[in-house]
């Protein structure tokens, strides 16, 4: 539905977007990760036609965004970021302005209106102006904006700043349910949201991709991913060493003992590995946990930090 | 057809949004005051002793000098502030319809503004028995002088998010377009310059090709003038938001 190939923008001699391809079909949530000023926003803007690309390609369900711009517009919801909205407008003067945009009339356009309205929850808020609404309707409204023609592919930018936890926690439902329909691509900073919403996640930096898979690709990067954590009374360090899948053995705080594989094939024996020693040296077992392998642990390693990026500068 | 339909939607979503602003009346008052005074104490009205408009016209280029940026300032600067111009030129539109009806607008609610001067109309023809085509061709040229002015403010209000430098470099760029035709600088002008070099540049003022209108003559030529600039005003500001998109 959404494809973009080896999308570059340069401001002046920064490349912003540096050579980024992916594509979203219907039925998928796509994560957009990074920290901030990776090159998120520029590329959902490029993705939408507001920018011009300095090179590469984008494709909306056939149409060239750049030779044919409105079939491709067309076929986009986008909400961008910070919720832009005309502050003077009432939330249902915008609705109704964005419906005639999207060439929708008459009966149509009464029900998609009453729709939005219903799924982002705005009834209590139709007649009252956009500048007077909090930070959680405007967004919502921008919201429903995006999503008043019904569109195939939906381009949101941040869609949970600033929205507080109910809210953000709606947000991805809705995000959740409509990406069963239709090709969602969302960027966000909050790695609970690739959970929470996506079916995929990319991560980006410095206008690269730097990871790509689904959440729980993602986290098997981690170092984290397939260890042992293991607090027993007269477990040894240097017996759970000698497993044949296990690598390192990290002490933790109050006598916990940490087991890393010896590489991910390992992983998958470790755990059972462990538990057949605990049992034979009749250890007394307190605690005993598997790791997941943690996004944000991920998410560090691969991304610079911003005291990093601020040295290199 | 289908190209004037989103067209007409930014006009109609334009214009709501003007009006239900108090700026907008406080605007048409003081345009009324404005008139008024000009006309009638300044222009001298009475003691000209002559049934014709003269006196409420000829104020109009340096009327609008000031009023005409104040309504044309915000047209672009602050979609670009608000962010709007994002969600605008994301919606299936090309660029030039957004421009073409943004202007639109602005240049309605200006002739709304200058319909309400009727009552000079009938005072006028209360007092006497003016020439109503004079005064019809000066309405047509002051709503295109308008408009010229109008244009010329939309376009500096493309390159910036801040409303007040749009405003205050449209002032000084419309002030350059009456300055090279008005008699004072171009006899000065004539010292120093040839004659034809002067009426050169004379041809590039409002002033020159709104002289026509208010004798009640519409030439060709005047009219050909203020579309033209409208037209390539209108057309920079599409370059001018082109390449602010692109970076
Ligand atoms: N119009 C612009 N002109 C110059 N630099 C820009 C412009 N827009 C974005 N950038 C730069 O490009 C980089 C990526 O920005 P952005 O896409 O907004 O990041 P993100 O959304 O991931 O936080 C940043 O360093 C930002 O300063
Ligand atoms: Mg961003």
């Amino acid at each position: 539905m959404l494809t973009i190939e080896n999308l570059v923008k340069a401001f002046g001699t920064k490349r912003a977007v540096d050579g980024v391809s992916l594509s979203v079909e219907r039925g998928e949530v796509l994560g957009f990760l990074g920290p901030n000023g990776a090159g998120k926003s520029t590329t959902m803007r490029m993705i939408t036609g507001f920018i011009p690309p300095t090179g590469g390609t984008v494709m909306i369900g056939g149409h060239d965004m750049l030779a044919d711009p409105i079939p491709a517009k067309r076929l986009i919801g986008y909400l961008p970021e910070n919720a832009a909205a005309y502050p003077d407008m009432t939330v249902r003067g915008f609705l109704g302005f964005a419906a005639d945009m999207r060439g929708l009339a008459g009966d149509a356009r009464t029900r998609a209106i009453a729709r939005v309205v219903d799924l982002c929850f705005l009834d209590s808020v139709l007649h009252q102006e956009i500048d007077t609404l909090s930070k959680g309707y405007r967004h919502r409204t921008c919201l429903a904006q995006a999503l008043i023609h019904d569109p195939d592919v939906l381009v949101l930018d941040e869609p949970t700043d600033g929205l507080d936890p109910n809210q953000k926690h709606e947000v991805r439902n809705l995000i959740r349910e409509l990406g069963t329909r239709k090709a969602v691509i969302f960027s966000t900073h909050i790695l609970e949201e690739v959970d929470a919403a996506c079916t995929r996640a990319i991560i980006i930096d410095r206008g690269r991709i730097v990871a790509n898979g689904t959440p729980a690709e993602l986290r098997a990067m981690s170092g984290l991913a397939g260890a042992v954590t293991l607090k027993a009374r007269g477990a040894d360090a240097a017996r759970l060493a000698g497993l044949p899948a296990a690598g390192s053995v990290e002490p933790l705080e109050e006598g916990a003992l940490r087991v890393y594989p010896k590489d991910k094939d390992a992983a998958a024996s470790l755990a059972r590995q462990v538990i057949e020693l605990v049992v034979s040296q009749d250890w007394k077992i307190e605690q005993l946990r598997s790791e997941e392998g943690q996004l944000d642990e991920v998410f560090r390693r691969i991304t610079l930090p911003d005291t990093v990026r601020e040295a290199a500068r | 057809m289908s190209a004037m339909r989103p067209i007409w939607v930014i006009v109609r979503r334009e214009l709501a949004s003007t009006f239900t602003s108090p700026v907008a009346y406080v605007f048409l008052v003081i345009f009324l005051l404005l008139n008024g005074f000009f006309t009638f104490t300044a222009g001298a009205f009475f003691e000209r002793g002559e049934a014709s408009l003269a006196s409420f016209f000829m104020w109009h280029p340096w009327l609008y000098l000031v009023l005409v940026p104040a309504v044309g300032m915000r047209v672009w600067a602050e979609e670009r502030r608000a962010g709007t111009l994002e969600l605008l030129l994301t919606m299936p539109i090309a660029a030039w319809q957004a421009i073409i009806a943004k202007f639109l607008a602005s240049w309605i609610f200006l002739a709304v503004a200058l319909a309400l001067t009727f009552p000079a109309v009938i005072t006028v023809n209360e007092l006497g028995d003016p020439d109503n085509g004079v005064i019809f061709a000066g309405y047509v040229g002051s709503l295109l002088l308008a408009g010229a002015y109008l244009a010329i403010t939309c376009m500096t209000s493309a390159m910036t998010r801040n409303q007040v430098v749009a405003f205050i470099v449209s002032v000084v760029l419309c002030l350059f377009l009456i300055l090279a035709g008005f008699n004072p600088i171009t006899d000065l002008l004539t010292r120093w310059a040839s004659p034809t070099f002067v009426d050169a540049v004379a041809g590039f003022s409002v002033m020159t090709h709104f002289d026509g209108f208010q004798k009640g003559v519409i030439s060709l030529r005047d009219l050909v003038f203020f579309l033209s600039v409208m037209g390539f005003a209108l057309f920079v500001t599409g370059v001018i938001l082109r390449n602010h998109r692109a970076g």
